[in-house]
């Protein structure tokens, strides 16, 4: 991506627009990935609420939220999302990252 | 042109600087007292107290979290004011870049005060040239009505530019004496400046934006670029203003600075404020006794007018600068240190020294005035004189 | 606390407002889910104000931004200073008619420990003082972690930081944490609280009581740190939990200068739970008289939270004040 010169710049040093930052694919820091199992979850929605990178997938069915998978572009496999599943769940396990 | 309607008051310096934010009616005043600017706040305040402005006037518990406050406000679409002196100023340092980097059009009403240590609350110059290099515009009065009229012009200017602006006056000198000043009417000054149009506006949650994000090595060279790009602008944007507002309003203020006696001059003073006034008077002495003397009263320090020192020295033998500041650099003061190099490439090559004075309010009488033209003309006749001179000091 | 500032989690994720991915948090950091729970808390629109820090840096690096509000940052000492000129210039465009009065915003300073109980405390004192309506939040991760863990008021006693590190002759820090929400308590605000992002029901129910306040509140919400506490990435809430059930980080609201605890853990773990969680207290296990020096200290403070919730009962105050 070619980077501005000062004359193309919005004045001020604002950021327009916002957010911009999905442009920085942070999945590339993982080294272990967290695997979801559909058949397991509960849409309890505590991966959703703790995961930093705000990876975890939600799709609206009939009006309510749902929790629909991981977003690999931005997850940086810390492994919260399979430490908040109550333990009785258990719909998130981590794997090894293929490098 | 209409009949603009003067009032003629008698006003001190602070008087005036008050009595110009209440007429320009700020949304937003963020101040915190220090000696000799204490009354511009506190004339406000009982402005504010009696319903005579629609301003919010936040008593902040530091200048610090002043310009903050002030900053915090101009982001949100806001027209801003404040004051301070000094070791407020100084205080407020690192916000002065971060109100100009984000281009916000601060005005703040500046009372020229020595900088401690030891602690002196009288005038000279240290503390606006502390700030020179904080992106602000920079206006240096010569008296309480200049200094009315150039907070007016203040406002006009910066939100064309969006750029912060100081103006300031000499402390107790001007801030706490009396002079007549030439006021015009509330709602034509309110007409005058109209409303802001902000360049950003953090309120707008329709359309979020982020204000002061960080910077790598990757961006903020641009960025800077872009500031000093803006200080550039300024110097047609204050061209502009001002001459417009002299023809609007009848008046003839000097833009850049004011030429006193320089068609013929051999020799030249420069010096900027209050201390002009004592400078003039040496001025006509001399060319009672037939010296071909002028003196240069710069106005605008931020930007730099080199364009027009150079023009109005072309063709001068000598030039005295006068600091109310020093450096502490060996080399004298800043203005001495920006007009020589400004003047550096001029053919004639004009012999220029500096002349340091009145630090910390100590009293320029005519007796020195009339010492520094004389050094002048010796330098004009081919003197070897040092860098610079303390006038005025105890050995 | 009344159940009407209760939020349900379906409904915060219908809400769905946080950061935007992409941001250069730590992997494993809790604070964006302290974002999340805050902004999808709030019923009205909000404009930001960040101290320099670690959530100010990683957000806000041009041109990427994460964040999906009207959002500021200035500098480090002075994010109550600079929102109070945010509400201050709502006010006044508000009265003059320039901002239509039923469009309510709502105004919210996020500082980490440096920015609060150090450097910045001054401007949210003054911001507090003047009455301004914003709602300050804390999130507290006991040190100045984004210039790489230096110690902060806000560090536990016996914590290992970069300038508060174990050595041969000294063993951590040497001070107890400053209380800053009490501190903040003797202010007189109308509101202030202490919540852990672990336990996220009653930290978005505080919110969204703070939220509802006209005048400034205060939330002081703790955030473990993973570089800077030392422990596995996964771990963040793990930690923050245990916190609280060792009575570590005791959760509190203060209303009106009215105490009341919120959680009182019914089999409290031993202290020893918590400091062996974590690198920066590994080397105290070794010293009983440390460990009997931070035992003391909870107790000392849970004996002041206790005896200040007396008030209530000696005055006859009812549920909520």
């Amino acid at each position: 991506m070619k980077k501005k010169g000062w004359k193309e710049l919005p004045e001020g040093g604002i950021i327009k627009n916002v957010p911009t930052s999905q442009e920085l694919k942070t999945g590339s820091w993982r080294t272990q990935k967290p695997v979801w199992d559909p058949n397991k979850c509960t849409n309890c929605f505590l991966c959703w609420l703790y995961c930093p990178d705000s990876a975890i997938i939600l799709k609206e069915v009939n009006g309510e939220p749902k929790v629909s998978g991981i977003n690999y572009d931005y997850c940086k496999g810390c492994g919260v999302c399979a430490e908040v599943c109550p333990p009785k769940v258990k719909a998130i396990h981590m794997e090894k990252e293929e490098l | 042109m209409s009949e603009i309607l003067k009032t003629r008051q008698a006003l001190t310096g602070n008087e005036a600087f008050a009595y110009a934010m209440k007429q320009i009616n700020p949304d937003v005043v963020a101040a915190y007292p220090i000696t000799p600017a204490t009354e511009i706040v506190q004339i406000f305040s009982k402005y504010v107290a009696d319903g005579e402005v629609d301003t919010e006037f936040v008593a902040v518990e530091s200048e610090h979290s002043a310009m903050s406050a002030c900053i915090g406000a101009s982001a949100a679409g806001a027209r801003v004011m404040t004051g301070t002196s000094s070791q407020g100023l100084a205080l407020m340092h690192e916000m002065l870049y971060i109100a100009s980097a984000l281009r916000l059009p601060i005005v703040l009403a500046e009372v020229n005060r020595a900088l401690s240590a030891p602690i002196n609350i009288h005038c000279d110059h240290s503390d606006t040239m502390g700030s020179r290099d904080s992106g602000w515009i920079q206006i240096y009065c010569e008296n309480a009505n200049e200094g009315y009229h150039s907070l007016i012009q203040a406002v006009k200017i910066a939100e064309t530019v969006n750029l912060p602006v100081m103006v300031t006056l000499d402390g107790f000198i001007i801030s706490h004496g009396m002079e007549v000043v030439e006021t015009l009417d509330t709602d034509v000054v309110r007409q005058y400046l109209g409303k802001r149009k902000p360049m950003y506006n953090v309120l707008d949650y329709e359309n979020p934006i982020m204000v002061g994000p960080l910077d790598l090595p990757d961006y903020y060279f641009e960025h800077k670029r872009q500031q000093i790009e803006a200080m550039r602008k300024a110097k047609a944007v204050i061209e502009e203003v001002i001459t417009d507002y002299n023809k609007r309003f009848c008046f003839d203020f000097p833009v850049f600075a004011e030429a006193y006696r320089m068609e013929d001059a051999e020799y030249a003073i420069l010096v900027m404020s209050s201390a002009a006034g004592t400078m003039k008077e040496a001025v006509d002495i001399m060319r009672e006794k037939g010296e071909k003397v002028g003196l240069v009263r710069l106005k605008v320090f931020r930007p730099f007018p080199f364009e027009v020192l150079q023009e109005l020295f072309k063709n001068v033998k000598a030039i005295g600068v006068m600091d109310r500041a020093d450096s502490v650099n060996t080399m004298g003061g800043p203005v001495f240190n920006e007009v020589r190099s400004a003047l550096y490439d001029l053919n004639s090559r004009p012999r220029i020294m500096n002349f340091v004075f009145g630090l910390g309010g100590r009293d320029f009488p005519l007796s020195d005035a009339l010492y520094i033209i004389n050094r002048v003309k010796e330098l004009k006749e081919g003197k070897s004189l040092d860098f610079v001179e303390y006038v005025g000091v105890r050995e | 606390m009344a159940d009407n500032f209760s939020i349900s989690l379906k409904e915060l994720a219908k809400r769905n407002k946080g950061l935007a991915s992409g941001h250069r948090a730590c992997a494993g950091c809790p604070f964006p889910a302290i974002i999340r729970m805050t902004l999808s808390a709030s019923d009205y629109p909000v404009v930001v104000a960040n101290a320099t820090g670690c959530m100010e840096v990683t957000t806000s690096i041009f041109p990427f931004g994460a964040w999906p509000v009207p959002w500021i940052h200035s500098a480090f000492e002075n994010v109550a200073a600079t929102i109070s000129g945010v509400e201050a210039a709502y006010k006044a465009l508000v009265r003059k008619g320039e901002i239509p009065s039923d469009k309510k915003v709502k105004f919210i300073a996020f500082g980490g420990d440096g920015g609060t109980y150090d450097i910045g405390l001054q401007a949210l004192s003054g911001a507090v003082e003047r009455g301004h309506n914003f709602l300050y939040i804390l999130y507290d991760n006991e040190g100045y972690m984004n210039t790489g863990i230096q110690r902060s008021s806000s560090t536990p006693y016996g914590a290992s930081t970069t300038t508060s590190p174990v050595g041969k002759v000294l063993p951590g820090k040497l001070q107890h944490k400053k209380p800053i929400v009490d501190i903040m308590a003797a202010h007189g605000m109308p509101y202030v609280a202490q919540a852990s992002v672990s336990h996220w029901n009653d930290y978005v129910k505080k919110v969204r009581k703070a939220l509802s306040i006209e005048g400034p509140t205060f939330i002081a919400v703790y955030s473990p740190c993973v570089p800077g506490w030392g422990y596995p990435e996964n771990k963040s809430i793990e930690v923050a939990k245990i916190a609280v059930e060792t009575g570590f980080w005791p959760l509190y609201e203060v209303e009106n200068g009215y105490y009341k605890i919120n959680y009182r853990p019914r089999n409290p773990l031993p202290i020893e739970e918590f400091l062996k969680s974590q690198v920066r207290f590994a080397h105290l296990l070794n010293h009983p008289e440390a460990i009997e020096e931070i035992k003391r200290f909870i107790e000392g403070r849970w004996k002041f939270l206790e005896f200040m919730e007396k008030r209530r009962e000696i005055e006859g105050i009812k549920e909520d004040v």
